[in-house]
């Protein structure tokens, strides 16, 4: 069996396993959580197998040292790798603070990024590595910036659930901060979908797409129609968040997660990653860069990025440690160094040019 | 530090650089700005900016808001005075923070933990009392073995009318964020002592030539600096990149003119590099690059010291100096080029020729008479069967030969990447081994004496990280006393880091000592 055959099964587990994690939450019966962490771990081991394969896979065609055919240098396989290191993560928070809420959240992010690598046409093809990246840096430089990537994410919703549970009135700042942010990743979530949808149906090519086709079919559209129309559903659907944000405030109660708990996991997390980051992103790259490149730092999008999500997690430490912030603000600040994080991650992949042009699409 | 009211000016500017608050604005500028630096490409050319900008704010505000950034120095921002002196202010700030807090800090890891005062179990974050029957000597023998059971290596001391267990780990992990920050200005001097004291630099090496010349970045040269970097140029390229003998051509002291030559951008090396070869090689027959790389020789007073192949992660150094794999480029003249073919006759003659284009040769144990007439470094043939070069790597190399065999001539197209094109009408073999010198190799070429510096503060960095973040000072008192004929035991303990999972250690080994109490 090759690695798409585990892939496929996992996508699958991560998705039943939300349905089971919701309908935990709803029922609180016992033997619904133990199934949906059950079928969880079957989804992990199915993911793992997955990537040892490919993993495997990648050897036999590239004839590289095995430390150099480790499957996380493109975007497929880093968002894949991304899934892994969220659901480990997931996992460790589940068993040491015995609850299982978190996994109604986490769950659905993962099945539907592996769906959204599926549908949206990306390429899975093992490529074989340009020469700049045939280094063993390769292996600790991603893996590290990605293990930490998985615990910023991981502060980032705990972060949130903390704001959307301690807001009371919709005319405070960090209601109206939490309530804007969701609505952007939704739509702009949103807007994405629509554009590969639309690409599915013209058959174009992914890197074409982003490049040139980025939300054409919304936002930028051809029509003015349609881009007008747009901009109205992204203001009602930010409305409708706004509005109704306190649905969202009952379904996080019913987790039995107290407000600290929340705030706790957030500060852990960030000072679990923030080392991991320091040392395997922006160290060891710099070494890589040096190496490769003659430069340990030339202030290139996706350094000048990392940059950035490196003062902003440093700004929370600061705070939270030395200044003693607590609360509506940490959080927001928390939140922003996830913002940071996906574009380091994304955004300067698909948006800005550098050398780091190797994670794209095509 | 001293409070009074009247501080003077010094006073206020050490207060100010030592504030938190400070290193939160710092942070947040840097930051931001940086933002602006990843929008805007940095040292391009004006009109790819302009064009950025027009696609945020539109066309009719694009040349107003250029010259704006501009002038701000957004278009080299990294370089820009403002930009450094952020920087500045972020390693002062980090540098009086560390002095002003250290001496409270050290005082704190330098004296071991002393038995607690009673009145001060109060003010102790984590505190438990319990009493227990029996007498103090049996409860004093449960308290110490419960904390052995649970790992504590315990001092004793007695004080009148008590008697006192404590424990410490981890003193030393409060210097973790001082070495943290000690780090990241080592870092920040190995980057100043590397813009100063170094150099980056390029060098364009065709194959098979040496030079011992760097190129540099030069902020504008006026004319005649353009003209003086003219002659000093020829007079380098005469002498094959040597300094020495450019000197001497020039009838200039070698000083003088390794003076003028870095002003003017030229970096002498202080020995020469030769390159002998550069290849690229593919994945399999795709276009896919695998790897690049150029066979170098340094040549120091005039003899061949060092030779190595250099690939992209794989640099050469000598006296200092880096030479990287960067980039690489097609010669524009192909009259020097040398063509190597490895002919085999049908009767087995088999030998190595080096030819030129138009030079007319004989291929060996045979009467066939050959001439390079055209060359490709990336031949293909369009539907229509006709030649043309679809790249200008050397994705797959060809060359054109006329043949002439007793008054019949044709031509034909010898692929080095084919061997079905290397077999003529009548058998022979005349396979294409390499073009050589049509290809030059680019490489980066840097000293950076800081680099040891900037690594060793990554090193004590990631050390501080670690003890900084996964590891604590904890502390623990358990104080025993007789009270009303029963036994009171106090426990107080603290830890700066991860205090819940100590207080659960704590509430395991109270819950021990009150089983091991009754």
């Amino acid at each position: 069996m090759d690695s798409s055959v585990f892939f496929g099964i996992s996508t699958v587990a991560y998705i039943l396993a939300m349905i089971t994690y919701i309908t935990y939450i709803a029922f609180k019966k016992h033997g619904v959580g133990v199934a949906a962490t059950t079928i969880t771990i079957t989804g992990f081991v199915c993911q793992t197998l997955a990537i040892l394969l490919r993993w495997k896979e990648f050897y036999d065609i590239s004839q590289m040292g095995i430390l150099r055919s480790v499957p996380i240098t493109n975007l497929y396989e880093s968002l894949i790798f991304f899934v892994w290191c969220l659901i480990l993560g997931y996992l460790v928070v589940e068993f040491k603070y015995k609850n299982r809420s978190f996994g109604a959240f986490v769950t659905p992010v993962a099945g539907l990024a592996l769906a959204f690598i599926d549908i949206s046409g990306m390429s899975k093809e093992i490529q074989p590595l340009v020469p700049a990246l045939q280094s063993n840096w390769l292996l600790v430089h991603v893996i590290m910036s990605f293990i930490s990537y998985a615990t910023f994410a991981l502060s980032f919703s705990t972060a949130m659930m903390y704001l959307i549970v301690t807001t009371e009135r919709k005319t405070e700042a960090s209601y109206i901060f939490w309530s804007v942010m969701l609505g952007i990743f939704v739509i702009v979530l949103g807007a994405l979908g629509l554009d590969f949808l639309k690409f599915k149906v013209a058959g174009m090519k992914p890197e074409a797409l982003i490049k040139s086709y980025l939300f054409k079919a919304t936002f930028f559209s051809d029509s003015s129609i349609v881009s007008i129309l747009s901009y109205i559903a992204a203001f009602v659907l930010l409305f409708v968040i706004w509005r109704y944000g306190y649905i969202l405030k009952r379904i996080i109660e019913t987790f039995n997660i107290s407000a600290s708990t929340l705030d706790e996991i957030t500060y852990k997390s960030i000072a679990i990653g923030f080392p991991i980051f320091t040392l395997g992103g922006l160290i060891f790259g710099a070494i890589w860069a040096d190496q490769a490149w003659g430069v340990y730092w030339s202030w290139d999008p996706k350094e000048t990025w990392s940059l950035i999500t490196w003062f902003v997690y440093a700004f929370y430490l600061h705070a939270r440690l030395l200044r003693g912030w607590r609360g509506h603000k940490i959080s927001v600040v928390a939140v922003l160094g996830f913002v940071a994080v996906i574009f380091t991650y994304l955004g300067v992949n698909l948006l800005l040019s550098g050398l780091h042009a190797y994670g794209g699409l095509e | 530090m001293a409070k009074s009211k009247d501080k003077n000016i010094i006073d206020r500017i050490w207060d100010f650089l030592a504030s938190v608050k400070l290193a939160i604005i710092v942070f947040s500028l840097i930051a931001l700005t940086s933002i602006i630096g990843t929008i805007l490409e940095q040292q391009a050319s004006p009109e790819k900016n302009i064009q950025v900008i027009s696609k945020l704010f539109g066309e009719s505000l694009a040349p107003t808001l250029y010259r704006i950034f501009d002038a701000l120095g957004f278009m080299d921002m990294y370089h820009s005075w403002w930009f450094v002196t952020l920087l500045m202010l972020f390693a002062a700030n980090l540098l009086v923070c560390s002095i002003d807090r250290f001496p409270s800090i050290w005082k704190l890891v330098k004296e071991p933990i002393k038995p607690l005062k009673e009145e001060h179990f109060k003010a102790i974050p984590i505190k438990r009392e319990i009493t227990l029957k029996g007498k103090t000597e049996k409860v004093k023998e449960t308290v110490g073995s419960v904390l052995r059971s649970e790992g504590f290596k315990y001092s004793e001391a007695s004080d009148p009318g008590g008697h006192q267990f404590y424990w410490e780990k981890g003193r030393y992990s409060r210097l973790g964020v001082y070495i943290t920050h000690f780090s990241i200005l080592v870092i920040l001097v190995g980057a100043l002592i590397g813009i100063f004291f170094g150099f980056k630099g390029f060098l364009n090496l065709p194959e098979g030539e040496s030079f011992g010349v760097a190129f540099t970045k030069t902020g504008e040269l006026t004319p005649a600096e353009i003209s003086e970097r003219r002659i000093i140029f020829n007079a380098l390229e005469i002498s094959g990149g040597d300094v020495s003998m450019a000197a001497r051509k020039l009838g200039v002291e070698e000083s003088h003119l390794t003076a003028r030559m870095k002003k003017l951008g030229m970096m002498p090396l202080g020995f020469s590099i030769r390159c002998d070869d550069f290849d690229v090689s593919f994945y399999g027959r795709s276009d896919m690059p695998k790897e690049y790389s150029s066979l170098l020789t340094v040549i120091d007073n005039g003899k061949e010291v060092l030779k190595k192949r250099i690939e992209v992660n794989d640099p050469l150094r000598y006296k200092g100096i880096t030479f990287y794999q960067s980039s690489y480029g097609i010669m524009p003249d192909s009259s020097s080029f040398l063509f190597i073919f490895r002919t085999t006759s049908k009767t087995g003659v088999s030998e190595t020729l080096r030819v030129r284009q138009g030079e007319k040769f004989l291929i060996p144990g045979t009467n066939i008479e050959a001439t390079v007439t055209d060359w490709s470094p990336a031949l293909s043939f369009d539907k229509d069967g006709r030649a043309f070069t679809y790249s200008e790597m050397m994705n797959n190399p060809g060359a054109q030969l006329e043949i002439n065999e007793n008054g019949k001539t044709y031509k034909k197209w010898i692929l080095e990447r084919y061997p079905v094109t290397w077999r003529l009408q009548n058998g022979h073999i005349v396979e294409l081994v390499d073009i050589w010198g049509a290809q030059y190799t680019g490489l980066q070429v840097r000293r950076d004496p800081g680099v040891w510096i900037v690594y060793l503060g990554c090193a004590t960095m990631s050390v501080g990280l670690f003890i900084a973040f996964f590891m604590s000072h904890r502390r623990l008192w358990v104080r025993v006393t007789t009270e009303k004929g029963n036994t009171k035991v106090m426990v107080a303990a603290s830890a700066n880091k991860n205090r819940e999972a100590f207080e659960r250690k704590i509430d395991k080994m109270v819950a021990l000592l009150k089983e091991g109490g009754k």
